[in-house]
This record gives C-alpha cells, structure tokens and sequence, in this order.
C-alpha cells in the first residue's frame, strides 16, 4: 500500500468535518467537527513526517494538539455562559448581528 | 517497528488502513449525523482513537500515546461534560432551518474534496523515506521531538504554555459567576423557613383563574385576587395581572346582555299584547 | 484746465455726499447746498466751454487721467475723462437744465420733510449723468449709466409710502436692468474684440473687426438705448416713472436721463456706421417709438403721462436720427438740446398747474387757467408753440432738420422714413394742442380736492382741505424765474443753433457730418410739415376747442382705449414675459422634479435596493458565514492548482 494513501483518508476526513461545521446547529457537535478537522490536519502532518523522514511534522501535530486543548477549553467556557445566558446551544440563536 | 516506519509498507499495515480508515469514516460521518451530542461524541472518540492507531503506525510513537491520553482522555471527556451540563437528553432537530445552507454546504464540501484529492494525486508523492533514521538519531522517537521542541522550537513551546495558561484563566473568567452575598447555611434556610408567616406551601398562581400564567393572582372565594399566590419577585417588581376585574366585567356583560334579550323579548311580547289588543277593538 | 473735467463730476457727487451723510443739522441749508454745488457744476462747465471755444477747432478734446481703477495686464480699466464738443453739449445741457430745475424744486418741495435728501438725489443723479458723458471709456461710461440707473430709482420712489411710487420705482430699475444687460454685453464683446473698451481704439479700429460682430455690437447697444430712453420695446417704464416728484420728471424722464440712449448711439456712431443692420435697427426702433408715443399721448388725460407720451415720441425722433448716421447724429443732438429746454419747461409748467391746482393731474379737470396763471401759460405756451414745432421757434428747426434727413435717407427707406416723421409732427401738434386747450382754455371744469386718504396721487407737503375747491395761483418765484429761463432757450436755441449751422459745425469733429440731400427741396418738406402741424392744430381745436368737455372722459374708440392702456404694453409684458416667465418656471419646477430629481432619487432608491438585497448576505448566521468562507477556500484551491497546471 502506498502511505499517501494516509493523506486521502486525512482529507476525507477534514471535508467530513467541515461539512459538519456548516450543517450542525448545536455548538457543541460543531466545536466537535472543528476537532475532526485539527485531527485530520495532524494525521496529514504525520504522514508527510514519515513521507519527508524528519520529526518536524510530528513537531507541528504537537504543537496543533496544544493549541487545539487551549482552544476547546476556552471555546467550551463560551459556549457553557452562552448557555446560561440564553439556554440554548445552538449557533443559530447567536445571530443578534443582522438587521 | 522499523518496518512499519520504512518506505514500504507492509501487507499487514495495509489491512489495517483499510479496515480502521472505513472505522474512522463511519466515526466521522457518525458525528457529524447523529441527532445526540453524547453520541456525537462517543463517535468522534472512537474515530480518534482509530487516528491514534494511525499515528503509531506511522513511527509517531509519542503523539500516538499523546492523543489517546489527552485528546481522548482529556478533551473528550471534556467535551461529555459540556455535554452533561448542556442537557444529555436534548436532541438537535436535524432539519435544516436555513435555506440552501444544506445544498451549499454538500456542493462546497464534494468541491472542496475532491480538489484536495486532486492536489493529492497531482502531487509526486511517490518516494517514502521512512522515519527509521530520524528516529534513530536521537536514539527513539520521543528523544528525537524532545531534542526538537527544547531547541528548535523552544521559543514555540513556551508561548504555547503561555497560550495554555491564559486559556486556563480565560475559561474561569468566562464561566465564573460573583456571589453578591454569602450563601446561607441549611440551619439558616430552615429557621427561616419555620418563622415565616407561611408554614406550608404557597398557593399555586392562577387558581380559580381563567389563565394559569405564573403573574396571575389566584382567585379567593370571593372573587378578589390573592398576591400571595404570585411569585414574591413578580410581587416585587409589580408585575401581577389581575384580570379579576376583567372577568368579573366580563360576567358583569354577559348578565346585562341576557337582561336585554329578556326585556327586548317582554317588550316583544307587550308590543305584541298591544297589537293584539288593538285588533280585538 | 483739462483737470477742471474731474472737479466737474466731483461737485454734485460732494454735494450728495454731504447731503445724504449729513444728517439733520443740513435740513435747513441743504437745498441751497445743492442747487449750489449744481451751479457750481454748471460754471465750471462755462468756464471749460469758454477754454475749448479758445482751442482750435481739431485740438478741442480735452483730457484727464485720473488713476488706472482695475489695472490687471490686458485689461486696463482706467478713471479717464475725455471732453469733446458732444460731451461739452451734454455737460452744459445737464448742468444748465439741473441747475434750473434744482431751483424749480427748492420752491416745489418746499413743505416736504424730506427736501434735503431729494436734493441728495438730485446731486447724485447729476454726478452720474456728468459721469457718464465725460468717460472716455465704456467701463466708466458703464458705471455713470447705472449711476443714473440707481438715481432714477431713487427719485421716481421719492414717495415710496405710496405704492404706485414704489412700483414705478421697481418697474424702471427692472426694465432699464434689461437694457444694462445689452450694454454690459456690448463692453464685453468689444473687449473680446478690441482688447480695449477706451472710446479712441474701440471707435478707431471699427473697420478691422467683422461687419457681423459690429452689428452684434450696435444691436446690444441699441437694446441699452432702448432701456434707458425708454424706447419700444422697452418704454413701459417711463409713464408711470411720472409717480415721481414733478421736477424729477422734468429732470429725468424729459430733459437728461433719457437722452443718455441718444448719447451712447451718437457716440458709439463708428460702430453703427461700420454696421448698417444694426443702423436699420436703431431707424426702425426710432419710427416705431415715434409713432408709438405720440399715439399714446394723445389719449392719456394725465397732463405728465400725456408729456412722457410726447418726451418718447420726441426721443424717438432724435434715435431715429441717430440711425441715420452721419447726416442724422448732429441733428439729433440738437433736438435734444431744444427738446431739453422745451420739454423741461413744459413739465415745470405742468408741475406749476398742479401746484396750483390741489395737485390734480387730470386736464379735464383743469380749463381756463390761463387768467390765473399768466405766468405759466405764457411760458408753457412757449414751450408748446416750440415743441410742435411752429416756424421760428427752437423745435421748429431741430425738428424739420430731423424731417430732411429722413427723407435725404434715400430710396423707399426715405421716404417711409420721411412720411413717418411728418404724420409724427402732425400727431404732436395735435396732442399739445389738446393739452393746451383742456388746460388753459375753456371753461372751469375744477372739482372739490380728493380725499387724501383715498386718492394715492396726492403729493405729500402741500396742505390740500379735502373738498375744498381749488384755489389757482401763480407759482412763487422760484418756480418761475427757471421756467421763465427755459423758455427763452425754447424760443431761441433752436435759432441761434441754426445761424450758419453753427452746431453742426461745432460738433462735426466728433460726429462726422454729410449735407442731407433729400429728394424734394428743402422748402418744400418746410412747407409740408407746417402744412402738417397746422392740420393737426386745427383737428384738436376743432374736437376741443369748440365745445364743452366732458369731465369724465368717455369711452372713445377701440385705439383710444388701447391708448390709454399704453396701447397695451404692459397687457404685452404681461403675457408674454410674466406669463412666460411663470410657465417657464413651471415647466422648469416639473423638469426638476421629475427629471433632475428622478434621477437623483432613482440613484438613491437603486442603491437602496441594492443594498437591501445584499443585506440578506448578511443574515447574522455564523453557519452561512462559514459556507461562504469554505467556498472561498474552495475556491482558492481550484485558482491554485490551476496556476500550477497552467
């Protein structure tokens, strides 16, 4: 088998996430599809570190999952007084914006 | 070991691919479509569980352990917990509310797909070097990042603590609540509750009432309202409706109505005496 | 002494300037002050004719620079005076009729409150008018010509509490702007043209430019003639410029202001003779005009309105020969210096009558004043005889000069011309007659004074009982000792004139002079026009002078009733201008709102529309937003692997 087959399995992945993002309306699903789509982004960083032989991609895939913590903790805070404020988690209910 | 991480893969990697990718895509189309968070979930854990797998597979030892111990260990049971205090129960209606959003979304995600798949295949990807030597250098895979991330990128590492902690205290400042007084003891709360004018219940709202709306004073026999039936804040605030007044007008109307018809009826009846009368002289 | 020309101009101009800034402590004096400071104007002008008559005949131009006004490269507008034998005629006519009329009014306005500023007036009305005839260049001229403008205005709403006054006042200023335009359009094409507007290179250098450009020229100053000398079809304004003080009337609207159009067409001769259209249009303009207001005059049964008739009948004469060229200017000239002195006098007199009379100004009230007023009969008799023109009198010979020319013109224009000019004589002996019978002749027809709350016409100053029959009497001295004087030149100016064609020859340098050569011998065009004025003498007299005449004027034929409507000219002005003007606006006001405004609502209300389907783009969903980010990542995709396949 070829190993690139790991980056189309990747960016099956990631649509898959990226549709989710655009047709869920509870916040939480979507924040999960957004954590779809990083682990799709780091399954193609781990393939191109083994494609390229050097630990820099691993490196990056790292340094995603941190981010990616720091981001769900923050994003989940949002989303938990969001809910306490309008008890609702839908992402269609925060759209105060438009006229 | 080595062989998994050389330029050819083996037959036996190759199973795997297959049989955990299919897992992995059925995970991901699972979260994606179930109508339950929790079980979006559970899906999504499994698909990364499946990756973690992948990532061993693929010589990335530590990020393997790495994304079972934090990702699905740690962000997903975070991710349950949001969950729990959301409402496990409640179901997304999966109907689309908004117009063409579904049409688009299919059109911009087969789009998007197949462009990447066709970057993919466009790109020469052909040689495979294998992460053997790399591995190697340091003497294994997690000496190797360690040497990368405490020199390399050391400056990217610090800032990410930093970008951790700031999260950390961002997430309590989000969800922290002030307490404006202190929070009373359940010897408080009893005590008071027995001194209180009102040892059992109060009324429910909305008794004898034609409307059982929480502002709608309870009606006593004789037909005058009873505030203390209505919520103590609503009480505050003012905020009761009292349509006492309005039904009894509304009784008050329909009397006077049937007092009409009678009398338009008596008087029916006296014009008819009279007619009658007049025909008999 | 070229530099007595600036003192000339500055003397009233000090004197209205003293007068209007000085307040009450002049009430007392202020009249003298300005009948002086005329006088004054009028001896420097005798002091500067004696000093030209002195000059040989070529070198008689007088000159002063004073300062270069706008001095901007190219465009030198320069105070410069330029005394010539024409403007040497105009000074002493203007000075010498002022200066009598100055002391007509101190006894006229004797009992108004505000004498001190009329004479403000009148100073500032002279400075202009001196102004204007000692320019030597058509911006200065410009400026003396809106000076007289404003003075006009001034002096005709005098008595601006009564409405008609005002009104008149308004009347004049608009329509003579009409006729400002024309000259202001005249200065800026012969600056385009000439590079110059000093009468020497402009009037010097005619022949290098277009005929065409000329007659643009000639025909934008006609139109500023035509404003100012209230020529059709600009006339309207001076009958009821009459609202004004009597000696104002025979200041402006008989003696100078008037005759300032006549001035500008005998100045700017060079122009017209270089642009014969121009000249037909001035002669047409002049017949019309003549005809015009002798007609006119004839029917009105106000003695001044009868007078200005007459005053545009006799200006029309003068532009007529003005457009006849070189054989008209000097003619013209000298019609308007006996036509000063006459029809001066003859305002004064109407103005003494009225005095007399409770200030009543309809003839048919008046009849046999001429036991009361010996005076005034006498002198207005004069004035009469001279403006009919009967033989040895000053109309006579500047009248039956203008009647050669006329006929000398040549062709079937001459005798047009001719025939026009003679049925003019006829008409005028006719209506001054029948002004001269209804005044002075037959019986009494006076009617109790009006009550002066009702009747607007009454002059304020003179203390009239209502229903008090009137009182006729002779005028104070003051009023008579200037008509006195005047007639004297009526009698004898047009004479002395004639002796050896001693004006002609005396403005011939400037105005260029052929011998007319009409087609019929010079005795025989006499004889038709006395032949002709007899006539029209005897058909008043035989219409007037005979019977009685009705107090109320009756109804009369359909030309009578146009003619006394001003045969329908403000009626024209009405309809054609006001109307026009009102749909023009109209249609103007509807362009603007649909069109102009469409077009700016229609922008506005698209890109309202626009705006409010785009809007829908942005719907507030944070999902559509992240579909169009997607799509555009797509997109992005798509460009980027198409680059790297191309």
């Amino acid at each position: 088998m070829n190993p690139v087959n790991y980056l189309y399995l990747a960016a099956l992945l990631f649509t898959i996430g990226a549709a989710g993002v655009l047709i869920r309306r509870n916040a939480i699903v979507v924040f999960m599809c957004v954590e779809l789509m990083l682990n799709a982004c780091n399954l193609a960083f781990v393939a191109f570190s083994r494609m390229h032989g050097n630990l820099d991609g691993q490196i990056i895939a790292f340094f995603t999952m941190v981010v990616a913590a720091a981001e769900v903790v923050v994003g989940l805070a949002i989303i938990v007084s969001l809910f306490r404020s309008r008890h609702s988690a839908s992402v269609d209910d925060a759209s105060l914006m438009k006229l | 070991m080595n062989a998994l991480a050389a330029s050819a893969t083996s037959t036996g990697e190759a199973v795997q691919f297959w049989v955990l990718g299919t897992v992995a895509v059925i995970g991901a189309l699972c979260t994606i479509l179930m109508k339950k968070a929790v079980h979006s979930a559970l899906c999504l854990a499994g698909t990364m569980i499946v990756l973690a797998v992948f990532y061993l597979a693929n010589g990335a030892y530590f990020l393997g352990v790495v994304q079972i111990v934090v990702y699905t260990g740690a962000i997903m049971m975070l991710f349950l917990f949001v969950v729990m205090l959301v409402g496990v129960t409640a179901a997304d209606s999966l109907k689309e509310t908004l117009k063409g959003q579904r049409w688009l979304a299919a059109g911009c995600g087969l789009g998007f797909g197949i462009l990447l798949m066709a970057g993919i295949g466009q790109a020469s990807l052909s040689t495979f070097n294998g992460l053997g030597r790399a591995n190697a250098a340091a003497g294994g895979n997690v000496e190797g990042l360690a040497e990368l991330i405490f020199t390399k990128y050391v400056f990217a590492f610090e800032l990410t603590g930093a970008l951790l902690i700031t999260a950390t205290v961002g997430a309590m400042v989000l969800t922290h609540r002030e307490r404006t007084e202190r929070a009373k003891t359940q010897r408080e709360l009893s005590q008071e509750r027995v001194r209180g004018k009102h040892l059992p219940p109060l009324p429910a709202p909305g008794v004898y009432a034609r409307h059982n709306a929480v502002d709608i004073a309870g009606l006593l026999p004789d037909g005058t309202p009873s505030e203390l039936t209505v919520n103590k804040t609503l009480r505050g605030r003012g905020q009761i409706r009292d349509v006492s007044g309005g039904a009894m007008a509304d009784l008050k109307a329909l009397e006077q109505r049937s007092e009409e018809r009678l009398g338009r009826e008596a008087g029916r009846e006296n014009g008819r005496d009279q007619d009658a009368s007049e025909v008999a002289k | 002494m070229e530099n007595l020309i600036a003192l000339l101009v500055a003397a009233p101009l000090l004197g209205a300037a003293a007068l209007l800034c000085g307040g009450r402590r002049l009430d007392r004096v202020g009249h003298w002050i300005g009948t002086a400071l005329a006088a004054a104007s009028f001896v420097l002008g005798l002091v500067l004719f004696g000093a030209m008559l002195g000059y040989d005949v070529e070198a008689r131009t007088m000159r002063q620079h004073l300062y270069t006004w706008v001095p901007v490269e190219g465009f030198q507008g320069d105070i410069a005076f330029q005394l010539d034998q024409l403007s040497m005629t105009f000074v002493l006519l203007i000075t010498g009729v002022g200066t009598l009329i100055h002391l007509y009014s101190v006894g006229y306005m004797e009992h108004d409150e505000r004498r001190r500023r009329f004479f403000g007036y009148l100073n500032l009305f002279l400075a202009a008018m001196l102004l204007l005839v000692v320019a030597d260049n058509y911006l200065l001229l410009y400026f003396g010509w809106e000076g007289v403008g404003l003075a006009s205005y001034l002096l005709i709403g005098f008595w601006q509490h009564k409405p008609s006054a005002a009104t008149a006042a308004k009347k004049a200023f608009i329509v003579n702007r009409v006729g400002d335009i024309g000259l202001s359009i005249a200065i800026m094409l012969m600056f385009t043209t000439f590079g110059t507007f000093a009468f020497g290179p402009v009037l010097g250098a005619t022949g290098d430019a277009t005929e065409g450009k000329m007659t643009a020229i000639g025909l934008m100053l006609l139109l500023a003639a035509c404003g100012k000398s209230a020529q059709v079809p600009l006339q309207s304004w001076l009958g009821d410029a009459m609202e004004g003080p009597t000696p104002v009337s025979a200041l402006i609207h008989a003696a100078t202001m008037v005759t300032a159009g006549v001035y500008l067409i005998t100045r700017s001769g060079a122009i017209f003779n270089a642009a014969p259209d121009a000249q037909t249009a001035v002669v047409v303009v002049g017949a019309v005009t003549l005809l015009f207001g002798a007609i006119v005059g004839c029917a009105k049964d106000d003695i001044k309105k009868a007078l200005a008739g007459s005053t545009m009948s006799q200006i029309g004469y003068m532009i007529l020969a003005a457009g006849l060229g070189p054989i008209g200017y000097a003619f013209a000239i000298m019609h308007l210096v006996t036509h000063g002195f006459f029809k001066a006098g003859l305002f004064l007199g109407a103005g003494s009558v009225m005095h007399g009379m409770n200030d009543e100004v309809d003839m048919r009230k008046y009849g046999g004043l001429r036991k009361y007023m010996p005076v005034t009969f006498v002198t207005f008799g004069l004035g009469y005889l001279a403006i009919i023109g009967f033989p040895g009198l000053s109309g006579f010979f500047s009248k039956d000069k203008i009647i050669e020319a006329a006929f000398a013109s040549g062709g079937t224009q001459g005798w047009i011309l001719g025939t026009v000019t003679l049925l003019g004589a006829g008409i005028t002996a006719y209506y001054m007659t029948r002004v001269m019978i209804l005044t002075f002749f037959g019986e009494k027809r006076w009617q109790p004074a009006p009550d002066p709350d009702k009747a607007a016409s009454v002059e304020p100053g003179i203390e009239v009982t209502p229903g008090a029959m009137p009182h006729p009497h002779e005028s104070p001295k003051s009023m008579t000792i200037p008509m006195i004087v005047l007639a004297f030149g009526s009698v004898f100016a047009g004479g002395f004139f004639s002796i050896g064609d001693r004006f002609v020859n005396w403005l011939e340098p400037v105005t260029q002079f052929e011998h007319p050569h009409p087609p019929i011998s010079v005795p025989v065009i006499t004889g038709m026009t006395v032949v002709v004025l007899l006539a029209g003498v005897a058909i008043a007299y035989l219409q007037y002078g005979r019977g009685p005449v009705p107090v109320v004027a009756p109804r009369g034929s359909l030309l009578t009733r146009a003619a006394r409507r001003d045969l329908l000219q403000d009626d024209f002005n009405h309809v054609v201008l006001v109307r026009g003007g009102e749909h023009l606006t109209r249609s103007l006001v509807y362009v603007d709102h649909t069109l102009v405004d469409g077009v700016v609502n229609g922008t506005a209300a698209s890109v309202g529309g626009l705006s409010g389907r785009l809007r829908k783009l942005q719907n507030g969903y944070a999902r559509s937003y992240a579909v169009s980010m997607f799509g555009g990542t797509a997109i992005l995709i798509a460009a980027t692997l198409l680059m790297r396949a191309v």
